[in-house]
């Protein structure tokens, strides 16, 4: 069985802390800041949880801001 | 594996396209409009439409869509995208051009501009979105309110006595002769998103094969207008819009 | 030289000068008593020959939106219509000019207001000249007196449109635009081609952005401190225009002790008033403004310095006399004679107003 593994980077700066992303993801891989704020003043998104990312794309394909990068890894 | 080693250039699979620049969206957050400008800036480039485009910007809250999307753009009065693209495509045939209109700007004061732009089989894409409100000048009533939808010019619900009904203008364009591809689409999931994308990628294309005019209406939220969350926003966009508004192709002329 | 001299109605001469400058597209919509420029247009099929484009449009709302789109792509494009039609397009037009876009808007007024009548009428001046839609603005705007100026005017007023980046009007009489005269039509030339047009025009949305940032074609500024720098760069236009640009006509003004200020088909029959003033042995000169905007001041103020009093004459109830004033000043017996509503004067009645106005006969 491959294995899959996913990364994905956040422009914390471009993020408007929608939370769309969070809600797409099928892994849970991201939340939003609880407390902190970017210099906008939203609660953007973060990995919280990088391990379960698989990759999709998912996030990304949502975000209307396109601040999320995605990286993807198929180990044979 | 670690998170670094998979953070490298070569297992990107995903990253901002490149005709959509660094300059913030002004748009709220979570608004559909986003979206949809990433997927067509994605378009524009897959498709080798980056030096060869005019879109035409409503008035609305998509009036500075030229901000964000970097091809050559004119920003036309209210209502009037269809007859610019018009005359930018008879007069620059091998161009793409398309128009990107909200539900005000195409179904209430444009729908002369629209009507005869599709009548007359413009080869022009006309991306419609429609979130049922007037965003940019907060939150009044558009032609495709849905029955009993609060705005601040209904705040006791639209009354169709008072206001007519929720006007359902991509089934009147999907009539006309003039146009070959007329579908309804939404970007609330991913899986939505990649159906719109292939939908306004086919409208292009339509267009630069002179098959006339191909509108994709995408049902967009509001949420600072619905005043909902992002979230919600979907949701409700999906069990309201969507029953009043199907989702899906009203007309595909275009065997694939 | 030997030029072919032919037969047309002014509204036809526009059409066949439109055709011959290497106009690329023609968007209109039909009204009386200007319809015949399409109506040309279309017989003559100039897509089979020069490539141009022209479009019959649902309305003149959607013609100067058209032309609006074509413009902003670096295309030399038009419109024409008349009075209520021009009315329609005024947003549009205020579009053109606040986006600095050349292009050319054909005005052959009938009398109103409203619906008013088909029948000529000048009573368009101040819409013409003073802005028309919203917005601090001027067009340039050319008053054709004859055939000929109909045809010539079509290749002026686009080169001055391009020259400054800035809309201009060919503001006709419905005289001059349903009477047939002698003209001798411009020499055809071809249309630009796609990197002329790049040349002349970097700023414009061509869609063919290769090397360059995109262009784009816009009115909107939210920055009130850049749009404040936009409306000076705009006046500066203007005051450039006014420097370089007034065109006016002259007759019998050396000796005149009375002077009559009259433009499009009106000046012409008051030349035959004041013929018949000099036979009686009345002083009378003529000035006849040829740009509306910019206005001819200057010849005026200087003309009226051996002279009595003024005549405006108009098809209007007193549009262009309001410049006249402005250029003389108080002190001079300024007075108007319109005839409104469609109603055309006769020589003989202008110079009855002429002897009652300025003379007390």
């Amino acid at each position: 069985m491959p294995k899959i593994y996913g990364a994905v980077t956040i422009n914390a700066e471009r993020c408007k802390g929608c939370e769309l992303c969070v809600i797409a993801c099928p892994t849970k891989v991201l939340q939003l800041q609880p407390k902190e704020v970017n210099n906008k003043g939203y609660h953007y998104a973060t990995v919280v949880n990088a391990e379960a990312c698989i990759g999709c794309a998912s996030c990304a394909t949502v975000c209307p801001d396109a601040c999320i990068e995605v990286y993807k890894v198929i180990e044979k | 594996m670690k998170q670094e080693d998979i953070i490298c250039p070569e297992n990107r699979v995903y990253a901002k396209p490149r005709l959509l620049n660094d300059n913030t969206m002004h748009y709220c957050p979570g608004c559909s409009h986003g979206v949809v400008h990433r997927i067509i800036a994605e378009i524009l480039d897959e498709e080798g439409y980056a030096d060869n485009t005019v879109g035409v910007a409503p008035v609305g809250c998509a009036v500075f869509a030229y901000k964000y999307i970097d091809v050559d753009w004119v920003e036309a009065a209210h209502g009037r995208a269809p007859a610019l693209a018009t005359a930018i495509k008879r007069l620059n045939p091998d161009r793409l051009v398309f128009t990107y209109q909200g539900d005000g700007d195409l179904a209430a004061i444009g729908t002369g501009e629209t009507i005869h732009a599709a009548n007359r089989a413009e080869n022009i894409t006309i991306i419609f979105i429609n979130n049922g409100i007037y965003g940019m000048t907060g939150g009044q009533m558009a032609p495709t309110t849905l029955e009993g939808m609060k705005t601040a010019t209904t705040p006791y619900g639209r009354r169709i006595d008072l206001n007519g009904y929720p006007l359902n203008i991509s089934e009147l364009l999907a009539k006309l002769d003039g146009t070959c591809y007329v579908t309804r689409q939404s970007v609330d999931t991913p899986a939505a998103v990649k159906k719109a994308k292939k939908a306004i990628a086919q409208a292009f294309a339509n267009s630069m094969a002179g098959r006339g005019t191909s509108v994709v209406e995408i049902l967009g939220t509001c949420a600072s207008g619905w005043k909902m969350s992002p979230h919600d926003a979907n949701l409700w966009m999906r069990e309201h819009m969507g029953e009043h508004y199907q989702l899906g192709d009203l007309k595909n002329e275009v065997k694939q | 030289m030997n030029q072919e001299v032919k037969l047309m109605k002014g509204n036809e001469a526009i059409a066949h000068a439109a055709i011959r400058y290497g106009v690329d597209g023609y968007f209109g919509y039909p009204i009386t008593p200007q319809s015949e420029v399409l109506e040309t247009l279309e017989a003559e099929m100039p897509w089979e020959t020069t490539g141009m484009v022209v479009l019959q449009a649902e309305s003149e709302i959607a013609s100067i939106n058209m032309v609006y789109g074509g413009a902003a792509t670096g295309k030399a494009v038009m419109t024409s219509s008349s009075s209520p039609g021009i009315s329609l397009m005024q947003e549009g037009i205020s579009y053109l000019a606040a986006s600095e876009l050349p292009a050319l808007i054909v005005n052959v007024m009938r009398g109103g207001p409203g619906l008013g009548t088909i029948h000529p009428s000048q009573s368009d001046y101040f819409q013409a000249t003073k802005g028309g839609g919203h917005g601090d603005y001027h067009l340039i705007v050319l008053a054709p007196a004859t055939v000929q100026e109909m045809a010539d005017f079509v290749g002026l007023g686009f080169d001055l449109a391009f020259k400054y980046r800035t809309p201009a009007m060919i503001l006709a009489d419905g005289i001059v635009g349903q009477m047939m005269e002698k003209v001798v039509l411009p020499e055809p030339r071809p249309r630009r081609t796609e990197e002329e047009i790049a040349r002349q025009c970097p700023w414009a949305a061509t869609g063919h952005s290769h090397g360059r940032k995109p262009n784009v074609v816009t009115s909107l500024e939210l920055d009130s401190a850049l749009m404040e720098k936009n409306n000076e760069r705009f006046q500066r236009t203007y005051r450039e225009i006014e420097k370089n640009e007034v065109r006016y006509e002259s007759y019998h003004t050396e000796d005149a002790e009375y002077l009559i200020v009259a433009f499009g088909t009106v000046a012409r029959i008051c030349l035959k008033a004041i013929e018949d003033a000099r036979a009686e042995g009345i002083k009378v000169g003529l000035i006849r403004p040829i740009t509306l905007w910019p206005f001819p001041y200057d010849a005026i103020a200087e003309a009226s310095k051996t002279c009595k009093g003024i005549l405006v004459t108009e098809l209007n109830a007193g549009q262009m006399i309001e410049d006249v004033r402005l250029a003389v000043g108080r002190n001079m017996n300024v007075r108007h004679f319109g005839r409104m509503g469609g109603i055309v004067p006769n020589p003989s009645e202008i110079l009855s107003a002429l002897k009652k106005e300025l003379i007390g006969e």
